[in-house]
């Protein structure tokens, strides 16, 4: 018996790949239905030709956080208003290549990881321009470790990012790392807090232009299953 | 020509459509298509710029006249073809051909630019030297994720692209422009990767890149790029109307390009008739980075503006400009507008 609690849960725990967000957050869930061990959810998107490769992702993590719930029999997951919508919800178990076949040369794992150390830099740079604000400077922030930061959401972000990296969270860490893991020299700390900006004031207005359109595109449904 | 506080504004929209995506034109994809632009404007435009929806999907040449020209202070438009004939099978979406019309009947108003699919082989290697011959062509507009058959896309690295772009060499075609979309082959790759523009960049040193929507979603990939290539360029389309929805994100955006190009690579674009170029340059030239930014940005200076708004696309597109507006023209203690 699963409760429509749990199935949201695990729903919330499914992130755009390339925002970073919960797809719970983002609206993306448009009806979740649970029925004994029977689930159902169907997903939306801001736009009828959203990447199919992140839509994919979204998808496939999707049904795998809903068949993985104790109790889960029978896993739907279906999208809506997509120009792939009939393929990728038929082919969720089967792999991108196969759901494609003759338009993909490969899985979905590379452009994860792609996204994955972005989802990192945007991140850290989040939280090194609340730290800068709260009046540290770039060099402090070399000499950082993570266990000398008070703890708050940035920072909690921070670790859940760096985790998906495979990073280590534990407090003796550098705080300034590279997707790779090395430390940020003390003379390359200004042009790495640069890039992180940018990276995230794209990402960020990536999020806004989706959240707009999304919201124009459901304008007559805003609240989806939320 | 925009005039505010004593300075002279010669404005030009660097990305300009006259599409036709009526029911009888276009396909379910040219529908979802459609829709999405639409969307972009309801949702990012002010309340009284927001079209009825049979409007949007085909506008007459008195509007587009209308909105440019008459209210919209524009002095030159740049017509950036799309043809996205899987999708609007009847005469394609927006046409160098349907295009040439109304730049035959207001030849002083616009630049026709031209377009090539790296994917059409040598027939299409000559029909861009027919247009560049007929057209007088100074630029290309170029979208990679454009469906062919069961091709889903392309990159400008793929050795057949760098034939076309040694073609637009030869011909006196200088300008390039980009724009990325969702698809590509294959398509477990990021589309909107801008790599492949790095490639060309540098093979091509001649010519001029002009990277539509900055690049969004891959703003960062992009400024980085150009930071390294001197001939890689920003167009503002798509980027511009936050400036009215969320005014502190546009702050942003303008300062990390402010930052990594410098306020003589960008140029200013309405995406016409997605948004409307009248309140775009408007709420421009009264733009300010907030103060509690300036320290991270600087600010926005009146020189700055008048390169985005038009004097940088002149200068790629030979385009005269009249005294008035020329940069050395700002009277004294002019200023920079947003109540700084």
């Amino acid at each position: 018996m699963i409760t429509r609690q749990a199935a949201w849960a695990a729903l919330a725990q499914v992130r755009d790949p390339e925002l970073d967000e919960p797809i719970t957050d983002l609206g993306f869930v448009r009806k979740l239905r649970v029925d004994g061990g029977a689930v159902h959810a169907q997903l939306r998107l801001p736009t009828y030709f959203c990447a199919p490769n992140f839509v994919f992702m979204m998808v496939a993590d999707a049904d795998e956080a809903l068949r993985a719930l104790p109790g889960a029999a029978e896993v739907r997951v279906e999208l809506d208003d997509h120009f792939t919508g009939g393929e990728i919800s038929e082919g969720v178990g089967r792999g991108f290549e196969a759901t494609f076949p003759g338009l993909a040369d490969g899985d979905l794992a590379d452009l994860r990881s792609v996204f994955r150390r972005k989802a990192f830099i945007a991140a850290q740079a989040r939280l090194c321009r609340d730290l800068l604000a709260q009046g540290w400077t770039p060099a402090d922030l070399t000499g950082l470790r993570l266990g000398d930061l008070p703890p708050s959401p940035l920072a909690a972000d921070y670790e859940r990012a760096r985790a998906a990296v495979g990073q280590p969270v534990d407090p003796d860490a550098w705080l300034l790392t590279q997707p790779d893991g090395s430390r940020v020299p003390a003379e390359r700390v200004d042009r790495h807090l640069r890039f992180g900006n940018a990276l995230r004031v794209s990402v960020e207005g990536n999020a806004e232009h989706c959240r707009a359109l999304l919201a124009a595109r459901y304008s007559d449904d805003l609240g989806g299953a939320a | 020509m925009y005039h505010k506080d004593g300075v002279s504004y010669y404005v030009v929209d660097g990305h300009v459509h006259y599409w036709n995506a009526s029911p009888e034109n276009r396909n379910k994809y040219g529908e979802g298509f459609i829709e999405c632009f639409y969307n972009y404007q309801t949702s990012l435009s002010p309340a009284e710029w927001i079209w009825p929806y049979d409007k949007f999907c085909k506008y007459t040449e008195q509007d587009m006249i209308h909105d440019l020209f008459e209210t919209g202070y524009v002095d030159t438009a740049i017509f950036q073809p799309t043809y996205l004939r899987d999708f609007y099978p009847g005469e394609g979406f927006n046409t160098t051909e349907r295009n040439a019309v109304l730049k035959e009947r207001h030849p002083d108003r616009f630049v026709l630019n031209g377009s090539f699919d790296p994917r059409d082989g040598d027939e299409g290697l000559r029909v861009l030297e027919e247009q560049a011959e007929r057209y007088g062509l100074r630029g290309v507009k170029l979208y990679t994720a454009e469906w062919k058959g069961d091709s889903k896309g392309y990159k400008l690295s793929d050795p057949a692209a760098y034939r076309y772009l040694e073609k637009c060499r030869e011909l006196g075609i200088v300008n390039v422009h980009v724009h990325k979309g969702p698809t590509i082959w294959p398509l477990n790759r990021d589309a909107f990767d801008v790599a492949d523009i790095d490639d060309v960049a540098t093979a091509f040193p001649d010519l001029n890149f002009i990277v539509e929507h900055v690049g969004l979603p891959r703003l960062e990939d992009f400024c980085w790029i150009a930071t390294q290539e001197p001939n890689v360029y920003g167009g503002l389309a798509v980027a511009m109307p936050f400036i009215h929805t969320r005014p502190r994100y546009f702050a942003q955006i303008i300062g990390e390009l402010l930052y990594w190009l410098g306020e003589d690579k960008l140029l200013f674009a309405s995406d016409y008739a997605i948004w409307s170029p009248r309140w775009l340059v408007e709420r421009f030239v009264d733009f300010q980075i907030p103060e509690d930014m300036q320290g991270e940005y600087g600010t926005l200076s009146v020189a700055a503006k008048k390169r985005i708004l038009g004097l940088n696309a002149a200068a790629l597109y030979d385009l005269k400009v009249p005294a008035e507006a020329q940069l050395d023209s700002v009277p004294a203690g002019a200023t920079a507008g947003g109540g700084s």
